[in-house]
């Protein structure tokens, strides 16, 4: 990875210029860096949260035991929620490729804080270890909402896994900060706020979400270790306290959190769409708004959450109806991004094919919303495989693949390579299509009535129950040739060029991978970022198109 | 497909008289969510097969098209109405199912680790079925145990959770007769995925004839098959194996006849008498090495089905 991809020896990467060896990567304060090590951890921990989602759609082959008993078949979906949630969607895009990518998109030399940033990862890899440890040191089974009072009452290593997530809070705090304090300060001369890529819109949102809802998790979960550690009543009714106030906690947290998730996919999808169109983004204003939109209103639906929980009827109409209001500014989303595809120049190289898949998977896990928004119909479909597979069409079929759009997209920036085109192909039709057998079939699985974190079921739900598990082996097959090309391309990619896909975004008007400083001259910003509609240039390795054709106008 | 004729499709047997409603309005967010998914995914189609760059074609200036009032107006504002009448019908249902009217049979509803308990007001009490009489209106009154749990009767569309500490409640009015599944929906341990119920709705003299002898053998069932089935239906398999395997109590295989040593020290012998207080006053002798933890059925079992489970666990030797 470390080669120098221009053999001129004008420029150099940031994987020379910052030194070698193990130690470099350590004490490493740069941007890319960091985002590089974040990509490497979340990547691991998809690995191992897939792998407990395979081993929760083998024992459902069958009802009764198929591999596991119902203890472990509790602990390895437990762990596949926390995971995939704490450890993996809500550092993916903001942390790791955030962290690479925002400073280039501003066109600035780093974050504003390359200490903190650090520091946030450390904390991250502090709280990943912490978290990790619980599962070897006895098992959670609580699932990842940490219900009470059965998580005050359950054997395990609840508190080390709720303290494990107490402090990965803390990196998603101190990161957010960061974004904030980098997107308002340094962006680059000539780079006003209408003039920002929609990816660091949907980022600062993000942040925003990030700094205001996390410390009500922090607050959460340390009653709840009070609770365990000290025996004090605060949600256990049998000590005086109220089940249904930590959900409210909770939730309070957790549903923005969602847009934690789901913000800078959206904000990646709104790169994508644009440069694959080679067309200008349609409706500019309104996706960055509706970013900051959903930002504020999500801050106010947590208690749909909560429907048959007992809370009273006004407040579930009151949270309904915010919920609905919600679904506007995503639509609006959905509808620009389709729009800017009119007239464009379409090419649908991988990342292209992700953001494809992300319209058609996103469409779905919003339109189901409307089924769980409205009140009469969320008392059948609440706590169903339903809510299972509208949350994944969302969350996976949203963010997800939104982040491996991502990576494909920015791949050739992080490393210098380019990754194999038909391999990358393959892999996104079988994650497409294995996708979409795993969780269409659990729409009707929940209408039917089928009750979800169920180890056992009745006979009737089997067939669907095996098509979601055949499904789930398609999905691993795509992960796994992704991650072998993706390997393979660091060794025997071709060589990238500086703008690989003629974005006019900043990032491209570097050399892929970029010198330490990020750019050997100021970046040009007199081109906004979706200035498409003027002649592009055809590709050649090596050259920096961006800055040329900035120049040229 | 017949699926595609329907108006709410993948839906259960609608049962009870809020079914139809939660229906309609299923099927109306369904209908919309096609054509929806249509109005973007469509003209999506469309524009990736019509603008895509074709081979060896080099990429041609696109028009720099920014935004559209009019057309952001229109898929702003005909979503968020969609969305005003979705919500308001939603709510008006809920408000219904929410407000029981006065005239219904109370139940008690208790939910524990891992069953349901159910009180009827003439003191009859029921593990993991519920008999109900034809064409009456029932509300359920409703609390845990000891966790959270959640009622959930699909052909009904009903569900409400019952965390301990306080009553939740709902009610419905069946249609017809029949049998209709009870799952527990919020999630409660080891034993949750068997948390499961039976509500069966009778014509009213048969339910009068219930209330009386509990229900009669069927053609060709002998006690023991009555013991095996009771055995599965009131929970006993979730602490109790027939195998050999311990579980939360001690397995009913080869029990009968022997001698059972006891937590305070001393030892029975396994016999009718053994069993019966077992099962109606189960701390009164506590097996060594097991939790007191087990409910009484006082009430909950007719006197026929404590003879049929004792037939059961008599005939696992």
């Amino acid at each position: 990875m470390a080669d120098n991809n221009h053999g001129h020896g004008e420029h150099k990467s940031f994987y020379e210029e910052g030194g070698k060896g193990i130690m470099s990567w350590v004490y490493t304060l740069d941007h890319k860096r960091i985002g590089l090590m974040y990509l490497v951890s979340v990547l691991l921990m998809f690995a191992l949260g897939g792998l407990m989602a395979l081993l929760v759609r083998f024992e459902l082959l069958s009802p009764g035991k198929t591999i596991m008993t119902a203890q472990q078949y509790n602990v390895v979906f437990t762990l596949h929620g926390a995971i995939m949630v704490f450890l993996f969607i809500i550092p993916a895009v903001p942390a790791a490729l955030g962290n690479f990518v925002l400073p280039l998109l501003l066109g600035t030399k780093d974050v504003a804080f390359p200490r903190l940033n650090i520091f946030s990862y450390y904390i991250y890899v502090t709280g990943a270890i912490i978290a990790v440890g619980a599962i070897v040191g006895g098992g959670v089974d609580t699932g990842w909402t940490f219900y009470t009072p059965y998580s005050s009452g359950t054997s395990g290593s609840v508190v080390l896994m709720v303290f494990g997530a107490f402090v990965l809070g803390f990196s998603s705090i101190l990161t957010g900060l960061n974004f904030i304090a980098t997107t308002h300060k340094l962006r680059a001369p000539g780079m006003t706020w209408s003039r920002m890529p929609l990816f660091c819109w949907g980022i600062y949102a993000t942040s925003l979400i990030q700094v205001l809802a996390t410390p009500v998790l922090a607050i959460t979960l340390l009653m709840l270790i009070i609770e365990r550690v000290w025996g004090v009543g605060i949600f256990d009714p049998a000590k005086g306290g109220d089940a249904v106030l930590f959900q409210h906690f909770f939730w309070f947290y957790s549903h923005p959190a969602v847009y934690i998730m789901i913000l800078p996919g959206m904000a990646i999808i709104s790169e994508i769409i644009p440069t694959f169109s080679k067309k200008a983004i349609f409706g500019y204003k309104a996706i960055g708004m509706s970013s900051v939109a959903i930002a504020i209103i999500g801050f106010l639906v947590w208690g749909h959450h909560m429907f048959v929980s007992g809370q009273s009827q006004f407040a579930s109409m009151v949270f309904s109806f915010l919920t609905f209001l919600v679904a506007i500014p995503s639509g609006i989303k959905v509808f620009n991004w389709t729009a800017t595809m009119y007239k464009g120049s379409i090419t649908l190289e991988t990342p292209m094919l992700y953001a494809l898949s992300f319209l058609f998977l996103f469409t779905i896990g919003g339109l189901t919303g409307l089924f769980l928004g409205a009140l009469s119909v969320n008392v059948h479909l609440t706590d169903t495989y339903f809510v299972v597979a509208h949350f994944h069409y969302v969350m996976m079929g949203g963010t997800v693949i939104a982040f491996y759009g991502g990576v494909h997209y920015w791949w050739p920036k992080m490393t210098g390579r380019m990754y194999n085109e038909k391999l990358a192909r393959l892999a996104c039709a079988l994650v497409f299509i294995g996708f979409n057998v795993t969780f269409l079939t659990q729409f009707v699985l929940g209408s039917k009535g089928m009750p979800r974190r169920y180890y056992d079921y009745l006979p009737q739900f089997q067939t669907l129950h095996q098509v979601s598990t055949v499904g789930s082996w398609i999905l691993g097959l795509g992960f796994l040739i992704m991650v072998s090309y993706l390997l393979a391309s660091l060794k025997v990619g071709a060589l990238a060029p500086a703008n690989p896909w003629g974005g006019l975004t900043l990032e491209w008007q570097t050399s892929s991978p970029p010198p330490l400083h990020n750019f050997e001259k100021q970046p040009n910003t007199k081109i906004g970022p979706y200035d498409y509609g003027v002649p592009i240039p055809p590709k050649k390795p090596g050259t920096l198109e961006g800055a040329v054709h900035g120049t040229s106008s | 497909m017949n699926i595609l004729l329907q108006w709410a499709p993948f839906m259960p047997t609608a049962a009870s008289h809020n079914a139809p409603n939660v229906d309609n309005l299923y099927g109306f967010i369904f209908w919309l969510s096609v054509v929806f998914f249509i109005l973007v995914i469509g003209p999506g189609a469309w524009f990736v097969y019509k603008y895509r760059l074709k081979k060896g074609e080099e990429h041609q200036p696109t028009p720099r098209i920014t935004h559209h009032l009019g057309l952001e107006l229109t898929w702003s504002v005909i979503p968020l109405l969609l969305c005003v009448v979705i919500a308001v019908w939603g709510f008006w249902d809920f408000m219904a199912l929410g407000v029981a009217p006065a005239d219904t049979e109370d139940i008690f509803v208790t939910g524990y680790k891992w069953g349901w308990r159910f009180e009827h007001r003439d003191g009859t009490k029921e593990l993991n079925e519920l008999h109900l009489p034809e064409g009456k209106k029932v509300k359920l009154v409703m609390t845990g145990e000891d966790v959270i749990h959640s009622f959930f009767v699909p052909d009904f569309r009903v569900k409400a959770d019952l965390p301990p500490g306080r009553y939740t409640s709902l009610w419905f009015e069946p249609i017809g007769v029949g049998e209709h599944q009870v799952f527990c929906t919020e999630y409660c341990g080891d034993g949750h995925s068997g948390m499961l119920a039976k509500i069966i709705v009778m014509p009213k003299d048969k339910y009068a004839e219930w209330l009386r002898v509990g229900t009669p053998l069927g053609p060709g069932e002998t006690l023991e098959d009555r013991g095996k089935k009771l055995y599965s239906d009131k929970g006993c398999l979730t602490c109790h194996s027939v195998d050999g395997s311990r579980l939360t109590g001690p397995s009913f295989k080869g029990i009968f006849g022997n001698p059972q040593p006891l937590a305070d020290g001393a030892s029975v012998n396994v016999d009718e008498n053994f069993i019966r207080e077992s099962i109606l006053n189960p701390q009164a002798k506590v097996a060594q090495g097991y939790s007191p933890i087990m409910p009484s059925y006082q009430g909950s079992l007719k006197e026929m089905d404590l003879n049929a489970l004792t037939a059961y666990i008599k005939s696992l030797k």
